[in-house]
């Protein structure tokens, strides 16, 4: 039990900034920390002097790439070339704050970002999924905003690999304990299975969070004399992992005990947390919030001292422990969960401080603002960090990494599908229509999704397995917003420019098809190491098509997280730049699902479809193949079929409207019957294995009622896209017959679709 | 008429409980877990979430908040209180109704829309649906066991108080597929699936949720 | 510095998914000799000075009205840690 022994912290031993300008030739291990020499010499540099172990600790995590975005930021900035407009109103903050914040009419703003916590996940599976999901939630409280909905695109290796049967059930669980403990409906995402994954699984964690204009709350930390508030849960040796090498540096004696690496989230703690912060926020007591994440106290401070007016005082030795023996530069340095940062006014500390004993939050008092220019940290009285904040918070390092075309592409390029052996009878046409069905990556994944509570709140209108989530904002007025994340990896591999293109007309059309206005982008870039050349021309192709395409849509960049580093040797996971894109609906009553629930609709498929095979699922399932180059981006008709599919929502045309994307046409046909088990009956051209399996983009399938079906017509005619008649829905039909295919009932279906996940995960 | 809706720290469904009360005509009154008094209302839900984190057992600390020493003598007294999901483990923890929650027998969270059959439509909460009906009910837990001993089994089926059950597979191991009990008196029920939940088209599985509200409202006009 | 330990088992009759779960993946790691598995909680109570008779009787009183349900699950040792000692 000695565990639990509580040691009196103490100043023995503690590196000053005193002593650290007396003793410049103390070595120091900044090479353990990440740092590079010329870093380092940068940073005393910046100070004149050699820095402090605690002052180290904060600018080795803060200029990490993690943090500081140093490979990735010159870049991210042609994201800012992009207007801060949306389609309907104004973006109120974008880049450089927790989250983008866009209004969506009104008087309402929505915030939405997207993160990743790829490695933890594989360390610890649960822990890590359920504190990416936490620390998602406090970006968008951080906001000013209440957290409405939460996804999950999740990436894993091969499903039959021994570590995705380890890797999965974990993630999943911590992704379902801790959301579904929050109250936050969980209303979509992705699950893909690609061996490139192995070891490297990518687990990206969205959440959105709804405010009105006046309550937006911008992290800085501004007012001479206003108080600096740590509020939330203990700090503890959570995620300190190396950097408990600086504590033992600076102990003559045996040092400390080798720290976690692993957070672990409280739930509870943060769901107490949100409804405390909303308080907060209604009371008006709140000057300046930001929440704690990576790098936790270290980031808080010098992020809200250097968006402030500059100055700031912080007592560490006053930061409530859950365990005593941390040092001060694991107190700056932990990344214990549940815990936020406000700047609250003298005269309105008594109200904030009555808020949070309400809800039994622990709040504590750890500094002020100041006039001065530099962040103060001092320790039992002795002054530890003494820095100009904006030096750790904004002026890291910022590289230009070489970059290289991958001398593999040529040939990648050249393999194309065209050539592979395609099914020839009615038999062999069915059995890869069930083999695709039946595939890890389209197979249902309800084994998986019914772990996360979707209902809670009661906004929810439309989710998984929708084409996107639907929330309701407004009860009054029935305003929503769509929400939906994409990347189709296989696509990026063979092109990163025109698969990041692909990813984001996906997320685009799937916000559509449900018929909202898609306004607003946020991304998670999922790469290899930025020190490999090759990565390094993928990411910038990435970028380049992410923004080229956003502005023909006329829709801005307001946020999103980069992850480098996911690979294991020289191999690298595929580029996966998952684009989650936010679509307004005036009305959530008038949103189109995506599957039909009854007979004797009409089915049109909507775009046109050519030979594209390459990257496909298809080529994927039945070939194990992959090369050539992805579909053909046609930013121009996305635009056009999203307008036909938003209008048609509104004008109450479409029953039912659904993408297609993997799997093609075979794919939406399949889902959309067995959707509620309403049969369909088929007729395509002669040539039906392009027909059902070409992956082009720009298309969709709907279902229209008879009557309706006219209105649709004029609406495509208008906006000049193709209106291909190809079916009827039929409540008689068991299952779905295609012309030219053997007929597949719907009991085949279901258990071709169903059985996958099961089949290995119990 | 009103209604209180319970708050504990960690309830979820609060909010939700709310709504359904006021589309099914009632008034919707907050009651706060710390605060020991009813405020007059006439009748109480205990909603759905994980009070206290549930780390010890779901609903072992909320049932002991302030709050309970007023309802439990009230709710013995004949008021009308409905336990859902999480409030129906704090009714358990209470002993206002027999029997447990546990961990669901395949161990995971599930969430599903469940077809359930009223078995007893004479309850303060059931009287607008008739027995044997057939209806849809988001369902969402990771305790939603109900284990009992058999006596106590036998003679909650033999006093028709067995208010709702599954129908279809068993969603997570509940004995003989109990969904929903009642006490004696039929004015304290508790059940795991969430009609708060199915009170709107166009959100939630159905609409079969609202009768639970207009059930009590009815109830309560009548008495 | 002395500490109270309470263990709690879910009654014999009461299923234990948990336990279950181990019971089935014992065997296939190898450990064949094993026929069943209970799981159980173990609290560790902490208390400023020596486990006294009284520190116990309290002890006992919050492992039967809090830390267990009596409905589920028996109190099956409360007992002074021996390390203590």
């Amino acid at each position: 039990m000695t565990d639990n022994i509580i040691q009196a912290p103490s100043t023995e031993g503690v590196d000053t900034v005193g002593r650290a300008a007396e003793s410049p030739d103390v070595v120091q291990p900044w090479a353990q920390l990440g740092l590079k020499e010329e870093e380092y010499a940068r940073i005393r540099e910046i100070l004149g002097r050699r820095p402090t172990s605690a002052e180290l600790a904060m600018y080795s995590v803060m200029w990490s790439e993690h943090c500081s975005y140093k490979s990735s930021k010159v870049h991210l900035r042609r994201f800012g070339d992009l207007p801060a407009e949306t389609p309907i109103g104004k973006q109120l903050a974008g880049i450089g704050e927790n989250a983008g914040v866009v209004d969506i009419g009104q008087g309402w703003a929505v915030t939405f970002k997207i993160e990743s916590h790829n490695h933890p996940s594989y360390i610890e599976p649960h822990q890590g999924a359920a504190t990416g999901v936490g620390g998602i939630v406090r970006d968008i409280m951080a906001m000013g905003a209440r957290p409405i909905a939460v996804m999950d695109p999740l990436r894993f290796g091969a499903l039959d690999h021994p570590d995705t049967l380890r890797v999965l059930p974990g993630v999943v669980a911590g992704i379902g304990g801790y959301g579904n403990c929050l109250g936050l409906p969980n209303i979509g995402g992705e699950v893909v299975f690609d061996e490139c994954y192995q070891g490297n699984p990518l687990v990206n964690a969205l959440c959105v969070g709804a405010l009105r204009h006046e309550d937006l709350h911008l992290a800085k930390a501004t007012g001479v004399g206003n108080k600096v508030v740590l509020f939330g849960a203990k700090t503890g040796g959570d995620g300190i992992g190396g950097v408990s090498v600086l504590a033992s540096e600076t102990f003559d004696s045996a040092g400390p005990t080798k720290r976690p690496s692993v957070q672990v989230g409280d739930p509870f703690a943060e769901k107490v947390l949100i409804e405390c912060c909303l308080d907060l926020y209604r009371a008006g007591v709140v000057e300046g919030i930001q929440d704690l994440g990576g790098a936790g106290l270290s980031c808080a401070t010098s992020e809200l001292a250097s968006a402030g007016d500059g100055g700031m005082t912080i007592e560490l030795d006053t930061v409530p422990l859950r365990d005593a023996s941390l040092r001060p530069e694991e107190i700056l340095m932990s990344e214990s969960q549940e815990r936020m940062m406000a700047v609250v006014a003298p005269d309105q500390l008594e109200e904030f401080l009555a808020i949070t004993d309400r809800w039994d939050v622990e709040a504590t008092v750890l500094g002020e603002v100041t006039d001065g220019t530099h962040l103060l940290i001092s320790w039992h009285g002795e002054t530890i960090v003494d820095v100009p904040p904006r030096s750790v918070a904004h002026d890291g390092p910022v590289y230009e990494r070489p970059m290289q075309r991958p001398a593999y592409l040529d040939a990648l390029q050249a393999d194309s599908a065209l050539g592979l052996t395609r099914p020839s009878t009615p038999a062999e046409l069915r059995e890869q229509l069930l083999q695709v069905l039946a595939s890890p990556n389209i197979c249902d994944k309800s084994w998986i999704t019914d772990q996360y509570d979707r209902y809670v709140r009661g906004n929810t209108s439309l989710a998984m397995p929708d084409d996107a989530g639907v929330v309701r904002v407004d009860e009054s007025t029935g305003l929503g917003v769509a929400l939906s994340t994409d990347c189709n990896a296989r696509f990026a591999q063979l092109d990163p420019y025109a698969g990041a293109q692909l990813a984001l007309a996906e997320a685009y059309r799937n916000v559509a098809t449900t018929g909202a206005l898609p306004v607003a982008v946020s991304d998670c870039l999922n790469f290899g190491s930025p020190e490999d050349a090759g990565v390094m021309w993928q990411f910038s192709q990435a970028v380049d098509g992410i923004v080229d395409g956003c502005r023909a849509f006329g829709v801005p960049v307001t946020g999103g997280n980069v992850s480098f580093y996911n690979q294991t040797g020289a191999t690298a996971i595929h580029p996966t730049p998952v684009l989650s894109v936010l679509g307004v609906l005036e009305d959530v009553a008038r949103r189109t699902p995506s599957g039909w629930s009854t007979g004797g609709l009409y089915l049109f498929q909507l775009g046109a479809t050519r030979e594209e095979f390459d990257g496909s699922e298809w080529a994927g399932v039945v070939h194990d193949h992959l090369g050539g180059t992805p579909p053909r981006v046609d930013l121009a008709a996305e635009r056009a079929l999203a307008d036909v599919l938003v209008q048609g929502a509104r004008d109450g045309v479409l029953a039912a409207a659904h993408d297609l994307s993997q799997g093609g046409l075979a794919v939406a046909l399949m889902e959309g019957v067995l959707r509620h088990g309403i049969g369909a009956r088929i007729s395509l051209s002669d040539n039906v294995f392009t027909d059902l399996f070409s992956e082009s983009a720009a298309r969709a399938v709907v279902a229209v009622a008879p009557e309706h079906a006219d209105a649709l017509a004029s609406l495509c005619d208008e906006h000049g896209v193709e209106m291909s008649a190809i079916g009827v829905t039929a409540a008689e039909i068991d299952g779905l017959q295609i012309e030219g295919v053997d007929s597949m009932t719907l009991e085949e279906l279901r258990r071709a679709h169903t059985d996958t996940l099961p089949a290995v995960f119990g | 008429m009103k209604i209180g809706v319970v708050t504990f720290p960690g309830s979820l469904d609060d909010h939700d409980s709310q709504r359904a009360i006021r589309l099914a005509g009632g008034k919707a009154v907050s009651l706060w877990h710390a605060d020991a008094d009813l405020h007059g209302v006439d009748a109480v839900v205990l909603p759905g979430g994980f009070s206290y984190g549930d780390y010890l057992r779901a609903g072992a600390i909320a049932r002991f908040a302030p709050v309970m020493d007023k309802l439990v003598p009230a709710a013995q007294g004949g008021l009308p209180v409905l336990g859902i999901c999480n409030g129906f483990q704090v009714l358990c923890e209470s002993h206002l109704l027999p029997g447990a929650l546990i961990r669901n027998d395949h161990r995971k969270f599930i969430c599903t829309d469940q077809r359930l059959r009223v078995e007893n439509d004479s309850t303060a909460w059931t009287g607008d649906f008739e027995s044997g009906q057939e209806i849809l009910i988001a369902l969402k837990n990771g305790e939603g066991g109900y284990v009992a001993d058999e006596a106590t089994l036998d003679a909650l089926e033999g006093e028709g108080r067995v208010a709702f059950r599954y129908l279809g597979a068993n969603p997570n191991g509940s004995y003989r597929d109990i969904a929903g009990i009642t006490n004696e008196r039929g004015n304290v029920v508790g059940l795991m699936p969430h009609p708060e939940h199915c009170v709107e088209s166009g959100f939630g599985p159905s609409t079969d949720g609202l009768a639970f509200f207009t059930s009590v409202l009815h109830s309560l006009v009548d008495a | 510095m002395g500490h109270v330990v309470i263990d709690v088992m879910l009654k014999p009759e009461i299923l234990d998914p948990q336990g279950q779960a181990v019971a089935g993946a014992l065997p296939r790691l190898g450990f064949g000799d094993f026929t069943d598995v209970r799981q159980g909680k173990r609290f560790v109570l902490a208390v400023d000075g020596p486990v006294t008779d009284t520190v116990l009787a309290q002890a006992r009183e919050a492992a039967d009205t809090l830390l267990s349900n009596p409905v589920i699950e028996d109190v099956v040792s409360v007992h002074a840690l021996e390390s203590d000692a």
